[in-house]
């Protein structure tokens, strides 16, 4: 079963945060990657630009209006992802435990299932 | 010769020549890397130069080789220390394999410190000679996942990879092969592949592993009812979607799209199966499947049969998802209300929590007693919660036709 490990963060939260924690959310990031390639676990991971580099297109009677800035106005936003394959919701959540982003007042990291899945390289177009 | 053909002929031979290999040598990683070699070298050779007469044998002569030539190499050195040890002289006769290994190969990919995930992907290509491509694309994962899931378990099974099982612990294992067949069968079953995809058929697969099975162990009553049961539910496979691709439950099919000389075979093994032999889980599931089978219309359905069935079932396994199912046969044989008492016996049960199983059966009961109301809200709820996009989109549907149609019984869940 596919999980979406969706980072939830909080801009102020992260520029208040000190040089060490920053370098040990990073370290973290890596470690966790490594861990779940080995495990066979990772399908991809991304991480997102500031919300503020956000814009928003909308078609409205064939017209098309593009707004800069984030869908809803919020303090938190999603700041990236991890796509993982895994056997149980369980370990899902046990996975998400081991964000460094988990452990910092202010941040979480949501888990969703992902119910559907195609491009990433992940299948190949039918050779006719 | 055809492509098929000899595509179907070495996955055939894969297992045995693994097999051969593994027994003798134990180190089952190198083992495959070099069975796979074999393998892509007879795919290049024989359309040339014909089958060989014996062509486990000639697998196993160009796979011993390229061991060999694993073995070389640096990084193997302390590996082939411990090989020497197994077999000092090196004077094992290769080329002449006696016994079919295909079993042992299989009870051998469900080792017990394998995750499920791990044993699904090494049974596919250790048993099933798929290659570690086909089975990323067949379970949409990066083709690097799927090698690093398959060469960890193999590495798992190296390290304990004893072949010669004890007759207790081969119990249990064929138990976990029956359940990895299953649920193989179950991920094409289920699978929605987009448009223009090609990704290998795994229900087709599944069927052929458990068929071989079936001729390893005749007289094995599950291994036969997990066959049939199999065997029944692909009969349907072509009138369980419309035009559009759009699911459409059993009650409403049309059954002359199914698979009838099919369902007479299974159901003939079925026959010979229970008649003969102490029934478990997968042929009481197999003969719910059969009672569906047999009914010339939906409103022929012996759900009295069908209802004494999964109360067996129910006596065999723990899973509320059988008793939900069970929900659903009283309903039809002795009306929503009785069927109603039997859901709210294990609605609470804690393993069904955010299933979304619950309640698109009280929704069909609901629906049935007239509360069209209540209906509607707990066929939005189910298919809010299920995972399956087909399966959304119908009780989507069936939401909206609340108390407008005849509600069609929700299909026998398989609980997995």
């Amino acid at each position: 079963m596919k999980y979406l490990l969706i980072m939830q963060i909080d801009p102020a939260v992260l520029e208040s945060l000190t040089e060490a924690q920053g370098r040990e959310i990073e370290t973290g990031h890596g470690r966790f990657m490594e861990e779940i390639t080995r495990t066979g676990e990772l399908i991809g991971t991304q991480a997102l630009a500031d919300p503020s580099r956000s814009a928003v297109v909308s078609v409205r009677d064939g017209a098309t209006t593009v707004t800069d800035g984030p869908f809803v106005e919020a303090k938190e936003y999603m700041g990236g992802f991890y796509v993982i394959d895994v056997e149980t919701p369980e370990r899902a959540y046990e996975l998400a435990a081991k964000i460094p982003d988990a452990g910092i007042e202010g941040l979480a990291v949501e888990v969703r299932p992902v119910v559907f899945t195609a491009g990433f390289g992940l299948t190949e177009p039918e050779e006719s | 010769m055809t492509d098929r053909t000899l595509e179907d002929l070495l996955r055939e031979c894969a297992p045995q020549v693994l097999g051969v290999l593994v027994s003798r040598f134990r180190q089952f990683d190198l083992c495959e890397d070099a069975v796979q070699e074999a393998l892509l070298a007879a795919a290049t050779a024989w359309p040339e130069s014909g089958i060989p007469e014996e062509p486990v044998g000639w697998l196993v002569t160009v796979a011993r080789r390229r061991l060999t030539d694993l073995w070389r190499s640096d990084s193997a050195r302390r590996r082939r220390e411990e090989a020497v040890a197994v077999d000092p002289a090196g004077t094992v006769d290769l080329e002449a394999p006696a016994i079919d290994d295909s079993l042992e190969m299989l009870l051998l990919c469900v080792h017990p410190d394998l995750t499920e995930a791990s044993r699904i992907a090494l049974t596919l290509r250790a048993v099933g000679g798929l290659t570690t491509a086909e089975i990323a694309r067949a379970f949409l994962v990066p083709e690097a996942t799927m090698a690093q899931r398959i060469s960890r378990a193999k590495a798992t099974i190296g390290a304990g990879g004893g072949f010669t099982l004890p007759a207790d612990v081969r119990t249990e294992r064929l138990a976990a092969a029956l359940h990895v067949l299953y649920l193989i069968f179950n991920e094409g079953y289920t699978a929605s592949a987009g448009p223009g995809l090609t990704r290998v058929d795994l229900s087709a697969e599944a069927i052929r592993l458990t068929r071989m099975l079936h001729r390893l162990l005749p007289a094995d009553g599950e291994v036969a009812g997990l066959l049939v049961l199999m065997l029944l539910t692909d009969a349907r496979r072509d009138a369980r979607t419309d035009a559009d691709g759009r699911m459409i439950p059993l009650a409403e099919q049309d059954r002359a799209g199914w698979d009838h000389a099919a369902i007479r075979d299974a159901t003939a093994l079925l026959e010979r199966t229970l008649a003969r032999r102490e029934v478990g889980p997968y042929q009481l599931q197999a003969a719910i499947a059969a009672v569906h089978a047999e009914a010339p219309t939906d409103a022929d359905t012996d759900w009295r049969q069908i209802e004494i069935l999964y109360r067996l079932l129910e006596e065999c396994t723990d899973n509320p998802v059988v008793t939900l199912n069970r929900a659903v046969a009283v309903g039809m044989a002795y009306g929503p209300e009785r069927g109603l008492e039997v859901l709210d016996r294990v609605a609470g049960d804690r393993r069904l929590a955010r299933h979304h199983r619950p309640d698109a059966v009280r929704a069909h009961l609901l629906d049935r007693l007239g509360d069209h109301e209540a209906a509607r809200e707990h066929f939005r709820r189910a298919a809010r919660a299920t995972l399956n996009l087909a399966e959304k989109r119908y009780l989507e549907d069936r939401a909206r036709r609340a108390g407008s149609a005849a509600t069609p019984p929700p299909d026998d869940d398989p609980g997995t």
